[in-house]
């Protein structure tokens, strides 16, 4: 079960992601991966199982117990069932379109600003000093800080969320961009030069190989960091999606709803792990790191 | 000569953006009437005079920042205490395995809500809120440092009768903590992010609530500050993790030259 580490290593100066990815560890576990794999594997599904099993009788004696207001903590079946006819409102629907669509965008906004600029930057030496203080204070500004100042320029709409949604996932592409093209191996550069590569050649061949492993871990920590965000801004924000829609239900109260609405946000945080696991894979089907994982 | 130079370029290069952006931005301003986008010399005025002001100080930014370090604290000793048994025992962690997938894919801010709801609007409900959030990442990055301890050393350090604590102490715990600490940083900034959004949401005081405050009452300048703070004390936090992660892995760091060399 890879999906822990990966994940987990988290933003950071990406070179220790991509390179911890690559190397020792995952190799170890790779190799004892190899035996009795599918008995192994069954076995921890099982065990998987019931760990969720047991969380939900958990809550449901939790709640019956009555050991916090149960108009607080709704039964797990109570939530479910909810959960069930929120399936069928349109207005569920509608509200986690607008999630996905304020997600996507910011998402990919964020991604191809950051990849043309971090190849810019990347690729001359000045700009790179010469930014790189700037980019080290910009980056940890926690990126609630610039709500307010999204909601006076935008208004309560889907731009303020935007604003909020782009910032962070940007410095973490960017970041990985500029580590990505910072460990172009230089022999390989300079004999791509000598057999006279022209410079977009050199892009396409020498930098798009080496970068692309950091850009796709940026891209990955990116989709989900964006889908908190998005979430973040409408409950703060209040513009249309699922976090408004939580935050909806706590006025109410209705509890069953909300609690409903947070197992929905894990589904889809789930779910997009998921799907850029498989993005990644299918981009990087060529490079070591995927290739020997899927030989194991 | 050439250590000056050097020295002065290096200054040169890390200050020499920063101060174009804020002549840029105080050209841009000169004069200027824009509600929203004050000069930076208002902002510094603004920065002073209120997170400067001792009351405000003890009031909101002091509480804040307490509850920020006790909360990320929490998440730490929780994170490496839950995260070394659990990585340590495989039908545990293949047991609980999907559950932490899951609860750390929960947005942590959905949780706020939540908290509220369960715990009511005080203190306690925003250290929860914290550790609800920040704990995840030091939790999940100690159970694969742990698992991916190198068997062999594991062994051997068995058959000289390392046991219990003791190989904890110097086996398990050092072969983790490089992973341990990536989790820590991510665990700082979510930290950070969720004492400001706790505060808010429901709060009459505390760093978060001020800036909305500002917003809500269009002292745009006393807002920037804000967001202003906000920064420096992110970039703060992360100037201390550095050092402290230069100290805790000093080895690992030595290690990986000597490797690449």
């Amino acid at each position: 079960m890879t999906p822990l580490t990966s994940t987990a290593t988290g933003p950071g100066p990406g070179g220790d992601v991509a390179r911890s990815r690559a190397g020792r560890p995952d190799d170890a576990r790779a190799r004892r991966r190899g035996r009795g794999t599918a008995q192994h594997g069954a076995r921890s599904a099982t065990l998987g199982a019931l760990g969720v099993l047991g969380f939900a009788v958990t809550w449901e004696l939790v709640a019956l117990a009555e050991v916090v207001d149960p108009a607080y903590l709704p039964r797990f079946t109570t939530t479910a069932a909810r959960l069930v006819t929120e399936l069928g409102e349109p207005r569920f629907w509608s509200a986690l379109g607008d999630t996905v669509v304020t997600w996507a965008l910011g998402l990919g906004i964020a991604v191809v600003a950051a990849v043309v600029v971090g190849t810019v930057i990347g690729l001359v030496p000045f700009l790179r000093r010469a930014t790189h203080s700037t980019i080290e204070f910009l980056r940890p500004i926690p990126s609630v800080a610039i709500i307010p100042l999204a909601v006076l320029v935008a208004g309560l709409s889907r731009e303020a969320a935007l604003v909020v949604v782009v910032y962070a996932p940007f410095w973490q592409v960017l970041i990985q961009v500029l580590y990505g093209i910072a460990d172009v191996d230089t022999v390989a550069d300079d004999t791509a030069r000598s057999f006279g590569l022209r410079r977009l050649q050199r892009l396409r061949h020498v930098v798009l190989p080496t970068a692309l492993p950091y850009v796709i871990t940026g891209f990955r920590l990116a989709a989900s960091i964006a889908l908190v965000l998005t979430i973040t801004a409408e409950l703060v924000i209040g513009n249309p999606g699922i976090g408004r829609q939580i935050d909806v239900y706590r006025a109410a109260p209705d509890a069953p709803g909300l609690y409903a609405l947070v197992l929905v946000t894990g589904l889809l945080g789930l779910l997009v792990n998921l799907a850029t696991r498989v993005v990644e894979r299918r981009v990087l089907h060529w490079h070591p790191s995927v290739r020997r994982e899927t030989a194991a | 000569m050439a250590t000056t130079r050097r020295v002065l370029a290096s200054v040169g290069y890390a200050a020499g953006l920063p101060v174009l952006l804020v002549l840029a931005w105080a050209l841009a301003t000169r004069g200027t009437t824009n509600l929203y986008y004050p000069p930076p010399s208002r902002v510094l005025d603004a920065f002073v005079t209120t997170w400067l002001a001792p009351q405000t100080l003890v009031d909101d930014v002091l509480p804040s920042l307490g509850r920020f370090a006790v909360g990320v604290l929490l998440s730490i000793v929780i994170g490496i205490v839950a995260g070394t048994a659990i990585g340590a025992t495989p039908w545990l962690r293949a047991l609980l395995e999907p559950m932490l997938e899951f609860f750390r894919a929960i947005p942590p801010v959905v949780l706020v809500p939540v908290l509220m709801l369960v715990l009511g609007i005080d203190d306690t409900m925003k250290l929860a809120v914290i550790v609800s959030g920040s704990v995840w990442p030091v939790l999940l990055n100690t159970i694969e440092g742990v698992r991916g301890t190198d068997p062999v050393l594991v062994d051997t350090s068995r058959s000289y009768r390392v046991r219990g604590l003791l190989a904890y102490r110097y086996v398990v715990l050092p072969a983790a903590s490089p992973q341990i600490m990536a989790g820590v940083r991510l665990c700082l900034s979510i930290g950070l992010i969720l004492m400001v959004i706790s505060e808010m949401f429901a709060s009459s005081s505390g760093l978060g609530y001020q800036i909305v405050y500002f917003q809500r009452q269009y002292m745009v300048a006393e807002m920037w500050s804000g967001i202003l703070l906000l920064g420096i004390i992110g970039v703060a936090v992360a100037a201390v993790f550095q050092l402290a992660e230069r100290r805790v892995l000093h080895w690992y760091h030595g290690s990986k030259e000597v490797a690449r060399a």
